[in-house]
């Protein structure tokens, strides 16, 4: 479904992915991890067309999106839930949600949607003409993913939506995941939480300093000694 | 003249100054960028109007919906051709740039069209009387269009889609993008918005003041600033209240003290304001913006 080939992206003289190449299959669950400044999120929005590779191919349904615009990727069919969450602060609950629907046009289809989305997080529901800033981490966290879920993505791009979170709060946000991904839609699972993603993923990739270290079935790389060392905590 | 007079006078000069604020804001809250080049629109608009009207002996609708197209037109092209280049660049090279373009407006209509100022026909002659007091047309004219524009311009921005979206870029240019939002057309569309502001602005300036020249727009792009500024630059209803408020200010000062102090004073209440409030009147703190 996507396939990333080879891209390198710089920030300025900052070579921060070097060489990245991997693969992600429709109706799988994958799992990018990494340390702090690894570049799990710079290749995510190098995927949403955010930032440029300076090399190599990013394919999305066998089309190359690499020198597509980031609100053409969106409408392909890519949703990115960014890391921080970033919910229009000063848009109410039922606005930012609408906003995920941007490129929509049938007013019945958003507000079935919405609707949805209500069913799947009944605590926005409750909070629909708040402002999304008045609202607590794990509500705005919900609130980031029912907006991505909005455009009706075929892949749902995910950065660190555990971060932050009460245990209880990180357990109910990966049983969506979970959720979503059997309802059909394809996962990006981005997380320092390697052991939590890895136990919904399918299979995962290991990033450090920008490269690709390990690329494997999540079970192999919840077994493996290097991975369980440096992010499993042992 | 009564004081109501004079009021009513702040309030016409102020719904220009107004809907000329609304330009800089609306800019402002979505680029970062005071455009410096926004009061030469104005002067643009007024010659265009003029023009039209003068010397081709176009009617008046026709040359106010020539400028305000005219304008917005250029408002989007100069936006297009001297600030989305160094949108990734230093704040402080966009500024630079936007003085360059007001010069560069100023002396392109001055090789044009001379520097002698021109006059400008009375395009709302007449007066209305209202409960025994006498109003000039230009200035009912001014402030029934300026409030309809004032409420059209809110209402778009807060309900429609294009208004969604230019507060979602606003507030995060990258997130708006991942909703599906075009960056660069609602930017162009925000310039062209405002530039067609301050076309409709000019036009009622020149119905009360008959006079323009290649520079006019410097002073008046100034004081609509100052107003963007004192009502809290970014917010729409801060450019309302700031353009009212510098003109009643200007209007009460020019008629009881003297006409001469009258852009001290404005400049003087722009000084005090943001020493108590340095987000301006309306504005939120700069640090709750994004
Ligand atoms: N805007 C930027 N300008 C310069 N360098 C940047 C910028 N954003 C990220 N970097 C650098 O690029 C590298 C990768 O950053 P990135 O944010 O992709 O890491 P990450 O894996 O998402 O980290 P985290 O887990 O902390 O979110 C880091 O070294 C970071 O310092
Ligand atoms: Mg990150």
């Amino acid at each position: 479904m996507l396939k990333v080939d080879d891209i390198n992206v710089y920030y300025g003289s900052i070579h921060a992915i070097q060489s990245v190449s991997f693969e992600i299959k429709e109706g799988e669950i994958v799992t990018l991890i990494g340390a702090n400044g690894a570049g799990k999120s710079t290749i995510l929005r190098t995927i949403s067309g955010l930032l440029r590779s300076k090399t190599g191919e990013i394919n999305f349904l066998d089309k190359n999106i690499s020198v597509v615009e980031p609100d053409k990727i969106v409408k392909m069919g890519i949703a990115h839930v960014p890391e921080g969450r970033r919910v229009f602060k000063q848009f109410t609950v039922e606005e930012n949600l609408e906003m995920g629907a941007y490129i929509h046009k049938s007013k019945s289809d958003i507000k079935e949607d919405i609707g949805k989305i209500y069913r799947r997080f009944p605590r926005l529901k409750e909070r629909r003409r708040q402002t999304a800033g008045t609202l607590s981490g794990g509500e705005q966290q919900m609130l980031a993913i029912g907006r991505a879920l909005m455009s009706r993505p075929k892949l749902l791009m995910l950065d660190e939506p555990s971060m932050g979170l009460a245990p209880m709060l990180v357990q109910q946000i990966f049983d969506i995941i979970k959720e979503l991904n059997q309802s059909g839609t394809t996962i990006l699972l981005v997380e320092q939480n390697a052991r939590m993603a890895l136990t919904i993923a399918d299979r995962g990739y290991v990033l450090e300093t920008g490269r690709m270290k390990l690329a494997a079935t999540a079970r192999e790389l919840l077994a493996d000694d290097s991975v369980k060392k440096s992010y499993l905590g042992g | 003249m009564t004081i109501l007079n004079q009021i009513i006078n702040g309030i016409q000069i102020g719904s220009i100054y107004a809907l000329v604020a609304l330009g800089y804001t609306m800019v402002y809250g979505i680029v970062k960028l005071i455009n410096f080049a926004h009061g030469e629109i104005i002067m643009v608009g007024s010659y265009f109007t003029w023009y039209t009207m003068s010397r081709l002996g176009a009617p008046a609708w026709a040359a106010v919906l020539g400028a305000v197209v005219f304008c917005a037109v250029l408002g989007m092209v100069i936006e297009k051709v001297a600030y989305k280049p160094l949108r990734n660049y230093a704040r402080i090279s966009l500024l630079i740039t936007a003085i360059g373009v007001s010069f560069f407006l100023q002396n392109a209509v001055q090789l044009i069209f001379k520097a002698t100022p021109r006059m400008f026909q009375n395009i709302f002659p007449g007066s209305l009387k209202l409960g025994g007091m006498v109003f000039s047309m230009s200035a009912v004219v001014t402030i029934v269009v300026s409030v309809i524009l004032m409420i059209g311009l809110s209402l778009l921005v807060k309900n429609t889609k294009i208004g969604k979206a230019m507060r979602a870029v606003s507030e995060d240019k990258d997130t708006a993008q991942l909703m599906g939002i075009n960056v660069d057309h609602t930017i162009s569309f925000t310039f062209g918005l405002g530039s067609g502001l301050a076309a409709i602005a000019a036009v009622l300036y020149c119905s009360s003041f008959y006079q323009i020249e290649p520079t006019m727009g410097s002073m008046l792009g100034l004081k609509a600033f100052v107003a963007a500024v004192l009502g809290g630059i970014g917010s729409i209803s801060g450019a309302v209240l700031g353009g009212f408020v510098i003109g009643i200010a200007e209007s009460l000062t020019k008629g009881y003290i003297s006409s001469a102090l009258a852009d001290a004073i404005v400049f003087g209440i722009l000084i005090v304001v943001l020493i108590i409030k340095p987000s301006g009147i309306l504005g939120r703190p700069e640090n709750e913006k994004v």
